[in-house]
């Protein structure tokens, strides 16, 4: 009788199991390893030719133009990085530790900094992207009303403006994620540490970086690997505001947009290879897969316990 | 330490403290201005005429000029594409949670071999940049006969959103008291009884925060669309916006209204439920 009951049991499980699994294994695992799968064939259109080894990573790699394009994609997530690094969580974190303080109207300011995390990527394009707009966007109208003319420039038309202008976007629409993540790090520092180092120094900038900063290693370490993978990942912003080829001039490129382009095709050329695109993916996942693993296991070791 | 000591560090102590936290509240006031100003420009836009935007870009409008709402009514298929957002956003969450919830229970309440390596299997899950498997799963999607289909998105999205659910609630199911199960079990009641009469209500509140926490991005996602769906009836909002900026490019007063339609829904439900909001979208990152 116990026996008969155990299969019950177990059927009951299966039945509870089986559909999340399958639905997580064909629709995540299996494309995941079917993309490092396809990077070693030679495609055309959406049919699979002959196996090609490591053809398609020299070519991504090494070949011209390819290489430049890669490079340049790079080098753009890399800017972009750091600087959302500064402009997202640097600034995140001197939000959270003024919102920290309960001075009155917090609970309003934290509801204000975390609206525009809500909205969608693609509203906050377009919203931006009038506001750049050279002759009647509200950046230059502003710069013009306040006498600042000589700043007034087509923001996102020029090189030198471009991925800035988008940087500072993509700040505005996300800087409220580590502010309320910092947060909630300061409000789980105990009441105790705080009041006995409210005895041994009043120097406010000893208390950020000697106590504050250590204790909140925890969402610093989340809150870096996530705009990590994040910047690495970027595609609607730029999509929207640069444009499907990174215009101008390649200025706004990044990896996101030059994998889309070279596996799906562009307006201009039409061209689409899978084979490369493949490639790409396979290199832009390593790479991040590597670097968020060296980040988190190097910002876990300065982790506290508590 | 003398008392004159003592009155000085005390007087400074104030002095500093205000002199801090008015920095601190000048900070937030002009960050929450940053925050907002885009937003009311927005909304006052959209009910501004073209060439009253470019005049004054920052004058408060006539609320009752709703030319530009009408137009977007009558003239674009942006119904359209709220109605298909919420019909994929619905049925992916219902997916997500009612097979979330399956998955968690079973790893959360049964002792059985398997189970650490299958829970290990869907937090993998949660790590994976799916967006850069988008060529094979545009090829799976090809093949299941769902391109051009929203069943493909749902498909998506619930996969994506398993993870995450499956790990906040089991993590919630394991601290459920055992008692009332064990009750129910000695008055013979099935496993299935036991699970829908019992345990169900008692998880609700992981299931709003686990829904909170996928129903945003699902929401907002434009990527999956982008290259899924061609079909312009078959479109969600985010995906029909790039449709319909593109068509109305120099009528600035409809672009405006058309965006402040399509953030309309999110920012009246945040602004309802902010602290659920925070606390689902964050609940990844907090521990």
């Amino acid at each position: 009788m116990p026996q008969f009951r155990m299969t019950g049991r177990g059927l009951w499980i299966t039945v509870l199991i089986v559909p999340p699994l399958a639905f997580v294994a064909l629709f995540i695992v299996y494309p995941i390893i079917s993309a490092f799968a396809y990077a070693f064939f030679d495609w055309q259109g959406l049919k699979r030719l002959d196996f090609v080894g490591l053809e398609n990573f020299h070519t991504v790699l090494f070949v011209e133009p390819y290489r430049s394009w890669t490079i340049n994609a790079f080098k753009n997530n890399i800017i972009v990085f750091f600087a959302l690094m500064v402009l997202q969580n640097g600034l995140g974190f001197i939000l959270a530790y003024a919102l920290w303080r309960e001075l009155p109207g917090a609970r309003f300011h934290r509801i204000a900094v975390f609206l525009p995390v809500v909205l969608s990527t693609i509203i906050v394009a377009y919203l931006f992207k009038l506001f750049y707009h050279p002759l009647f966007g509200v950046v230059n109208v502003t710069l013009k009303n306040i006498g600042l003319d000589w700043l007034a420039q087509p923001w996102l038309g020029q090189s030198s403006t471009a991925l800035g202008s988008i940087i500072v976007a993509q700040a505005w629409h996300m800087v409220g994620f580590p502010t309320l993540v910092f947060l909630a790090g300061m409000q789980r520092i105990p009441s105790e540490i705080l009041d006995a180092v409210r005895m041994e120094t009043e120097s406010e900038w000893v208390k950020i970086t000697k106590v504050v900063w250590p204790l909140v290693a925890p969402s610093a370490t989340i809150v870096f690997t996530l705009l990590f993978v994040g910047a690495f990942n970027w595609f609607e912003l730029p999509y929207i505001m640069g444009g499907l080829d990174g215009s101008p001039f390649g200025s706004t490129d990044v990896l996101g947009l030059y994998f889309y382009r070279t596996a799906f095709g562009n307006v201009s050329s039409g061209q689409q290879d899978f084979g490369l695109g493949s490639a790409l993916a396979v290199l832009i996942f390593i790479f991040i897969a590597v670097i968020a693993a060296v980040i988190t296991t190097r910002l876990r070791a300065r982790e506290i316990q508590l | 330490m003398s008392a004159d000591a003592t009155n000085y560090y005390d007087r400074k102590g104030i002095l500093g403290a205000l002199g801090r936290d008015g920095l601190l509240q000048v900070i937030l006031i002009a960050n929450t201005i940053l925050m907002l100003a885009p937003i009311v420009i927005m909304v006052f836009s959209a009910f501004k005429t073209t060439p009253q935007i470019f005049q004054s870009p920052f004058g408060i409008p006539d609320f009752t000029q709703v030319q530009n709402f009408v137009k977007i009514w009558n003239e674009t298929n942006f119904l359209r594409y709220l109605l298909n957002s919420f019909v994929v956003t619905a049925a992916s969450m219902v997916l997500i949670l009612t097979l979330g919830t399956m998955a968690a229970y079973a790893l959360g309440r049964y002792a059985f071999s398997g189970a650490s390596f299958i829970l290990m299997f869907f937090i993998a899950g949660l790590t994976l940049p799916l967006k850069l498997a988008i060529i094979p799963l545009f090829m799976l999607m090809r093949d299941l006969s769902i391109l051009n289909n929203q069943l493909s998105l749902i498909f998506v999205y619930t996969a994506m959103g398993l993870p995450s659910t499956i790990f906040i609630m089991t993590g919630f199911i394991r601290t459920l008291p055992n008692e009332l199960e064990d009750a129910a079990r000695m008055d013979g009641a099935s496993e299935a009884r036991i699970m829908w009469s019992i345990m169900l209500p008692l998880v609700r509140p992981a299931m709003v925060i686990a829904g909170i926490q996928n129903v945003v991005p699902i929401w907002n996602d434009f990527f999956f669309p982008l290259v899924f769906i061609q079909n312009d009836n078959l479109k969600t909002l985010p995906q029909g916006l790039t449709t319909f900026m593109g068509e109305y490019t120099t009528d600035w007063g409809v672009l405006f209204s058309g965006l402040t339609l399509s953030a309309a829904p999110i920012i009246i439900i945040y602004i309802v439920l902010s602290r659920q909001f925070i606390a689902g979208m964050t609940s990844g990152a907090i521990k």
